[in-house]
């Protein structure tokens, strides 16, 4: 025995290729995935800390430059809006919002979406039958009319956005981490490992968490453009945040009132939110291909 | 299969049930009422409204009242637009919204199919880059960012196209609409088509109709379609949800006459019945043709059994 | 002249990690109505040569060298006129018949559209063909078959509506890769029966592709033996088992295990108490048939079961799929809940155990299953999922400890003890099975369940896996039961062996017993299906052919499960379930077995 331990320290260790590190790989060499990551982080960077290098403030008048083109002079990069507010940090502030909103939705659905669809899957049963039905029942709910009805009677408040979008969002989540689950539960090294006596619990942590993560990955990256799409929508229709706090959907909707006279309003908004999107979805195509075993 | 439709209808009754509790009670506790905008009505006065209209009643009695109307067809009186019911608004309203949405969605399938079936037969080609960089583009512009874009292009600028309205009612004035609406779609469609198509190229039964010397276009039309085609079509009702709930903005941008007005402003003004018509009429539509897309579904996979 | 003449052919592919070179310098004849055989293992190119040939390799492959077929090269052809030689005078069957025909058209849809395409013929006429085609090809209410979907049919009948659309043109050649690899054993031998007479009949000459000697042995007048993308021996059958000059093809035949090798006697271990023992053991699924609101059925995987299991010994269980023989080794294991009956593991009844005791017994038993890199978990590295066990049972172990008994275990099974900190799919499949069966011995239990530990590996890897777990079963007394739908490896290292049809025991006999004097006529059935790797006596032998398929188990025959496709079946049969009766050295649950007429 001990010779043998002395024999195993004495040979050198062999570094394994983790499936990470593999689909790591894979999505480096996606050149476009790539492209849309390092674009995302500067937009975050951008919207975070941009403002502070920004004369104006998101609600300053400048009485002297109303509706005037992007201009290097007089500071205004955007332009400002018919209020004289400068367009470059609404935009950047716009982003603030569309962003911490998408994001925090997407918690949201994460939270609700993996608990209630790992029970579902993992225990399974009568329990996974009713939580299911629920599930289908909610799906087929005109969702976004009822968010539209919150928000116009219980007035506009970015947490209630968040908290209705999460709630909608969700169900997606809990249907795919339920479906992985459950065909995870039957895989053969689940089997082995209730046969060698590991613990529900370790089960869950060790064998089936580890091995959702990776659909759970893919399907952030695509959940956060879909949230940052419906709060523009609602934004869009004036139901999003207060005057003069702004979004990117207030600010397309200003726009597309003011385009024929002055068309960066609208312009500089939807270029902001496309690409954003655009990366987004990428960067999640990237990932599904990186991270799918379908196409090793 | 009459057994299986059956099944499937009643199953969506719960579903139904829910959606007209929830809408029903959810507006009921929001604060404010439907005679807030006319200042100072006298107490008599409102009180006699509201008998009027029911409100005085206990909630539970009202919405049994609601319900039991809503089976006859009657989603009540409006109370913002007196001389009208609701089932009256929805019914000038729905014609123009069904004709938008109806042709946005038949021109997402043709398009659609068309695009992603092309992708896929010629995949890693020029020809499938262009479609999906088109559609991601289309994913990624909302259609209420699209809906300006193409007025600024097509009518400010070029002066091809009317910037909408109904217009005379020529076919010119819902040209840009449609698109707009369409473009989203058309997106998700050719990218659902591709990804189906290929997979099912891949499939095993193809290579032996390949091995059977069948020629590669019979193979497409008669073994790869069908198949490739199921996942679109049980897209087809989210799809209809996506383009009803779109069309709300769209018809606002266009300034068309459609459901999408009467459902802003009866929420801006809490048009209780109007809105929860809209809200029931449009649930009930999705429902109805989630149920449409699941029976087609069924009758197109023989792996489905009705009994 | 020959009727298919290939000359130094290559298949090159061109992958991300650069060519890969599957074919190299191929070169055969086939003659007019000629049954020749393709052997080789996985990856060794012999499915990439005949795809090449009728210009069906994949996109990313390319071929070159020369095929003459009939006077003009196929490699040379343009692609219309090669698809019109595809189909009409070359046609292919495949692996999995269910993959393999369209799921979503009729029978007829799908034979039709063939015949029509390459002969002008009326839509009625082409049916009419189609139709007497199946009835070739034996398939009962064939006129009924004609407008099913491919999912009505079962898995032997699917393959042969695969064979008669192959046939509909009178083709030369049939090409046929893997054909019965995806049946059970007793539908082998109804499709290779079928392909011997269509090849008498018709004249069509036959390329058989397959890992299976044994079936090339039966079936074919010509052989050539493929591995790694070479021709490695070809020639006359005969001369080829029984005069193999080529080193590869020597140790193929040395490491397929044979029904018909001489039994060297494995020693009983000497009779002592009863380590593991079953009784009545029951597992019933609720199934709905129809969709939800359908009504609920218990489909009867297991259905009363009784076995005992001594130190030292090795059970085989065998059976076809569906048999329930999987399921059984997951209810001993305690994996699926059981409806009825008992399970004692070291006189321990495990249905009495609380939680925690439950997890302490475990250590004495352990699981080996069928799809090697399927039971390790992808996201772990070796090292962790082998001691995921220790650390479960033994969490005071330090981690040095750890390694070390890690490290034997993985140098014990074969493997360098240096793939701590490597991940799964690094591994190949043989590798990962020894790597699960290290995972399943680092506990040193008294028990493992193998569940057909070696069906997905190739045959000389499969010979490696057998001999090992023979090896440790002497090292560390273990003892094992083993599932396995071929006979011929469960022969090899059982001492005893069961045979289960649709949830039941039908004979439990040693190892001797069994083979030599089989007493139900389902052993005596499965017996005779399996193929011999010897082309002298599998041409000479009588082949009890079962008809039929497998019952569904949600609606099991009553009375004996076996009755439905049993030739000695009385009306008793029908009513009154035989139960297990000594018989000489076996354990029968037949009514009439012992019955002259069986003999």
């Amino acid at each position: 025995m001990i010779a043998s331990a002395q024999a195993v320290q004495g040979q050198e260790e062999v570094a394994g290729r983790s499936l990470w590190v593999d689909a790591w790989r894979t999505l480096r060499k996606n050149r476009a995935a790539t492209v849309s990551g390092i674009v995302i982080g500067i937009m975050a960077v951008l919207v975070v800390v941009g403002p502070w290098f920004s004369p104006y403030s998101y609600d300053f008048t400048d009485w002297s430059n109303l509706s005037i083109g992007p201009s290097l002079e007089t500071g205004h990069l955007f332009g400002t809006d018919t209020l004289g507010r400068d367009l470059f940090v609404r935009t950047l502030y716009g982003g603030r919002i569309s962003l911490m909103v998408g994001l925090s939705a997407t918690l949201v659905s994460l939270l609700i979406g993996i608990s209630y669809g790992a029970v579902a899957g993992y225990f399974g049963g009568r329990l996974d039958n009713l939580m299911m039905r629920i599930v289908d029942i909610l799906y087929a709910m005109p969702f976004m009319f009822f968010v539209i009805l919150l928000m116009v009677f219980f007035g506009r408040n970015l947490f209630l956005i968040f908290v209705a979008l999460g709630a909608i969002i969700w169900l997606d989540m809990a249907r795919i981490v339920r479906g992985q689950t459950l065909s995870l539960k039957h895989r053969e090294f689940v089997e082995a490992a209730r046969a060698q006596g590991v613990g529900t619990f370790a089960v869950i942590r060790r064998h089936i968490v580890p091995n959702l993560l990776g659909v759970v990955a893919v399907y952030v990256t695509l959940t956060i453009p879909q949230v940052i799409l419906m709060e523009s929508f609602l934004s869009f229709l004036g139901l999003g945040v207060q005057e003069p706090m702004t979004s990117w959907g207030a600010l397309v909707k200003d726009g597309s009132d003011e385009m024929q006279s002055s068309p960066w309003l609208l312009l500089f908004p939807a270029v902001f939110l496309a690409m954003t999107l655009f990366c987004f979805n990428f960067l999640g195509d990237g990932m599904r291909d990186a991270l799918d075993p379908k196409d090793r | 299969m009459l057994r299986y439709a059956t099944r499937r209808f009643l199953g969506a009754l719960p579903t139904l049930f829910i959606l007209i509790a929830l809408a029903f009670f959810l507006i009921r506790v929001a604060p404010g009422g439907p005679f807030d905008s006319e200042k100072a009505l006298l107490p008599e006065v409102e009180a006699n409204l509201r008998a009027a209209y029911n409100l005085d009643e206990p909630l539970h009695q009202q919405f049994a009242r609601y319900v039991w109307g809503l089976a006859q067809a009657d989603f009540g009186p409006s109370f913002q637009y007196r001389d009208y019911t609701v089932t009256e608004l929805i019914m000038t309203g729905f014609p123009v919204s069904l004709r938008l949405g109806g042709m946005a969605i038949t021109l997402a399938l043709l398009v659609g199919v068309t695009a992603g079936s092309l992708a896929a037969l010629r995949q890693n080609t020029r020809t499938d880059y262009a479609v999906m960089s088109a559609s991601m583009t289309g994913i990624s512009i909302p259609n209420f960012v699209m809906a300006p874009l193409l007025i600024l292009i097509f009518a400010v600028y070029l002066g091809w196209l009317p910037a909408g309205g109904l217009g005379d009612g020529s076919p010119r004035n819902m040209v840009l609409p449609v698109i707009a609406l369409a473009l989203p779609q058309i997106a998700y469609i050719s990218r659902l088509t591709r990804g189906s198509m290929i997979e099912v190229l891949r499939s095993n039964f193809i290579r032996t109709a390949r091995a059977q010397g069948l020629p590669m276009h019979k193979i497409v039309l008669r073994h790869a379609l069908k198949p490739a085609l199921l996942p679109v079509v049980s897209y087809l009702g989210p799809a209809t949800a996506a383009v009803i709930t779109g069309s709300v903005v769209i018809e606002q941008i266009f300034g068309v006459p459609g459901l999408g007005r009467f459902f802003v402003q009866g929420a801006l003004n809490r048009d209780y019945t109007l809105v929860m018509g809209v809200v029931v009429f449009y649930g009930v539509l999705i429902i109805a043709f989630n149920l449409l897309v699941d029976l087609a579904y069924a009758w197109l996979d023989p792996k489905v059994k009705y009994s | 002249m020959s009727l298919l003449e290939v000359r130094n052919l290559h298949v090159r592919f061109d992958t991300a990690d650069g060519e890969v070179h599957a074919v190299r310098n191929l070169s055969f004849e086939l003659d007019r109505g000629e049954t020749l055989g393709v052997v080789g293992e996985s990856g060794s190119g012999k499915s990439q040569t005949v795809l090449s040939l009728i210009g069906l390799l994949a996109d990313n492959g390319r071929a070159s060298g020369s095929a003459m077929f009939d006077g003009q090269d196929l490699f040379n052809l343009s692609p219309g006129a090669l698809r019109s030689i595809r189909g009409r005078r070359i046609s292919m069957i495949f692996q999995d018949p269910m993959t393999s025909l369209n799921p979503y058209l009729t029978v007829a849809e799908q034979m039709v559209q063939v015949v029509r395409e390459h002969d002008r013929m009326t839509r009625r006429a082409a049916r009419d063909r189609c139709l007497e085609m199946l009835e070739a090809v034996k398939i009962p209410d064939a006129a009924e078959r004609l407008d099913c979907y491919p999912h009505e049919l079962s898995g032997g009948m699917r393959q042969r509506v695969m064979i008669a659309a192959s046939l509909l043109l009178d083709p030369q050649i049939l090409v046929a890769d893997e054909p019965t690899t995806a049946l059970d054993v007793t539908v082998q031998a109804q499709i290779l029966e079928l392909m011997k007479d269509l090849n008498r009949r018709l004249g069509t000459a036959i390329i058989l592709i397959t890992h299976d000697l044994g079936v090339i042995a039966g079936l074919c007048e010509r052989v050539i033996v493929m591995h790694d993308g070479e021709l490695k021996e070809q020639g006359n059958v005969r001369d080829v088992f029984y005069r193999p000059r080529h080193s590869y093809t020597k140790a193929l035949l040395k490491a397929v295990p044979r029904l018909d090798a001489e039994q060297v006697e494995r020693l009983a271990p000497a009779a002592d108490s009863s380590l593991l023992s079953v009784d009545g053991l029951k597992v019933h699924f609720p199934v709905r048939t129809g969709g939800w609101l359908g009504e609920k059925r218990p489909l009867r995987a297991v259905d009363g079961v009784n076995l005992d299991l001594r130190s030292g010994e090795t059970l085989g269980i065998v059976g076809e799929s569906g048999c329930g023989k999987s399921t059984l080794a997951r209810a001993i294991l305690r994996l699926v809940p059981t409806t009825a009956g008992n399970v004692c593991l070291l006189g321990q009844s495990m249905g009495d155990l609380d939680k925690r005791a439950l997890r302490e017994m475990r250590r004495d038993a352990q699981v080996i299953f069928q799809d090697p890199l399927a039971s390790l978990n992808p996201r772990m590295t070796v090292g962790n999922i082998v001691s995921e066990p220790l650390r479960t049972h033994f969490p005071e172990l330090g981690a040095d400890e750890v390694r070390t008994r890690v490290a034997d275990v993985l140098r014990r099974v074969g493997l360098s003890g240096r793939e701590l900190n490597r991940y799964p799919h690094e591994f190949s499949g043989g590798q990962c099975q020894r790597i699960g069966i290290a995972r399943a011995l680092v506990l040193k239990p008294k028990v493992i369940i193998c569940d057909e530990p070696v069906s997905a590996l190739d045959v000389s890897i499969q010979a490696q896996i057998v001999n090992l777990l023979m090896d440790l079963q002497a090292e560390f007394g273990l003892a094992l039961i083993f599932i396995a739908h071929d006979l011929a490896v469960v022969r090899h290292i059982s001492h005893r062996i069961m045979v289960m049809y649709l949830g039941r025991i039908m004979e439990v006999a040693s190892r001797k017993a069994l083979y030599e004097t089989p007493h139900h006529p389902y052993t005596r059935a499965l017996i005779s299906a399996v193929p011999i790797p010897d082309p002298d006596k599998e041409r000479d032998r009588d082949r009890e052919l079962l008809p039929g398929d497998l019952p569904s188990p949600v609606d099991p025959p009553s009375g004996c499960r076996f009755r439905t496709r049993c030739r000695f079946a009385q009306d008793r049969c029908r009513t009154e379930a035989p139960q297990l009766r000594q018989l000489t050295d076996s354990l029968v649950a037949c009514h009439r077995a012992g019955e002259a007429v069986l003999v």
